[in-house]
């Protein structure tokens, strides 16, 4: 029957058009929220945009930081996953995934449903309280 | 034999001969991994050799079982940064690629409504445990398209249990028509360079017709692209068996 319709809700993964697919995480990549909190799974018009990424060269991988620009605010974030395919071994998600973070490295959200890859336990120090909030890993 | 009237007795034809062919088809359908086989090219055949020596020894302290592209598998990796330092995926194997040592193999599952793929090296010494869940062949050796089907056709429980295989011959192919996401996909799978058979079709007749104008169906008849493995296979499968007896 009729093909599924892409509705364009924040939530959904499908965005209203859409570029190629994008690798790792650059400026103005779309990202998806994965933890569960208010600023990340509100709806809104636009989706989350990365604007900086915290890096020597612009491209972020699994365990940086990046600016994000939600619902007209800025907020830092940490790259848990992306599409782009890592040394093996390593997982590759079907999506850019991002948790919010404050500036001092403290979590917005309560929880991570989304599995999260191992190789970020390498730097416990500085995010030893976003896995505490992760509830799988991969 | 008596003749009873003088005319000659009816013609009896021959028995119908019996033949027994267990032993060779054994011996054809005996499973060779795929990484074993050379690629076309002019490499010294010695680098090859040395290649495989290391792969039998690996080989011989673990255990690679048989496996092809729409197994599900369970591979346990040795991780120091997870829990109990070991790590278990359950997945779809969707591609196997590379030869030789960096031989790999792409495992997809859905957890939690994310999409994640392993890249695992065969011989990698980090890996503990291979599992085969369930045993089935698919309709393509490349399953690189369930990244645009629906999720349903790439979640696999992760505490699933073995299913037992019956014979120890056949293996079961899948014949799954898998439906897809709307497009945009992220290959264009219906053109006929990817020869997909495992895919349903939603889309109408003329962009059907118009992939086809991408056809090449002078590619199967290019003697030069031609790779005739029949022979190298025998040989190798010869200098496995050997070296495995030992």
């Amino acid at each position: 029957q009729g093909l599924l319709r892409r509705s364009v809700s924040h939530s959904l993964l499908s965005f209203g058009s859409t570029t190629g697919a994008c690798r790792a995480i650059q400026k103005l990549t779309r990202v998806r929220v994965v933890d569960n909190s208010t600023l990340g799974n509100t709806p809104y018009h636009r989706p989350p945009k990365c604007i900086h990424v915290y890096n020597k060269t612009g491209v972020g991988k699994v365990g940086d930081k990046i600016l994000l620009a939600i619902k007209g605010e800025k907020k830092k974030a940490l790259i848990v996953g992306h599409k782009m395919p890592g040394p093996t071994m390593t997982p590759r998600f079907d999506s850019n995934n991002v948790v919010l973070i404050e500036d001092n490295g403290n979590p917005i959200g309560t929880r991570i449903k989304t599995p999260i890859p191992y190789t970020l336990r390498r730097r416990e120090g500085e995010f030893s309280k976003v896995l505490a909030i992760a509830r799988n890993f991969v | 034999r008596v003749s009873s009237d003088g005319k000659p007795p009816k013609f009896q034809p021959p028995p119908k001969p019996v033949i027994i062919v267990r032993k060779t088809q054994k011996e054809e359908k005996r499973f060779l991994s795929p990484e074993f086989i050379p690629p076309r090219g002019r490499t010294d055949p010695l680098k090859y050799y040395i290649e495989r020596k290391d792969m039998i020894q690996r080989r011989k302290v673990f255990n690679i079982p048989e496996f092809y592209v729409g197994h599900v598998l369970a591979v346990t990796t040795a991780d120091p940064y997870a829990s109990d330092k070991s790590n278990r995926f359950v997945g779809i194997c969707i591609q196997r690629g590379g030869k030789g040592l960096g031989a790999t193999f792409v495992l997809r599952n859905v957890i939690e409504d994310q999409g994640v793929e392993i890249c695992y090296e065969l011989y990698s010494p980090r890996i503990q445990v291979i599992e085969v869940l369930k045993l089935e062949k698919r309709l393509d050796e490349n399953l690189m398209y369930l990244r645009d089907a629906l999720p349903e056709y790439s979640t696999f429980d992760v505490n699933m249990k073995p299913v037992p295989r019956m014979d120890h011959e056949e293996i079961p192919v899948n014949k799954l028509q898998v439906r897809m996401k709307p497009k945009p996909w992220s290959k264009r799978w219906e053109r006929p360079k990817y020869n997909i058979k495992g895919i349903k079709f939603e889309l109408p007749e003329h962009k059907m017709k118009s992939a086809q104008k991408w056809s090449q169906p002078w590619l199967e008849f290019d003697m030069l692209r031609e790779y005739d493995t029949s022979k190298i296979e025998e040989k190798i499968r010869k200098e496995l068996s050997e070296e495995l007896e030992k």
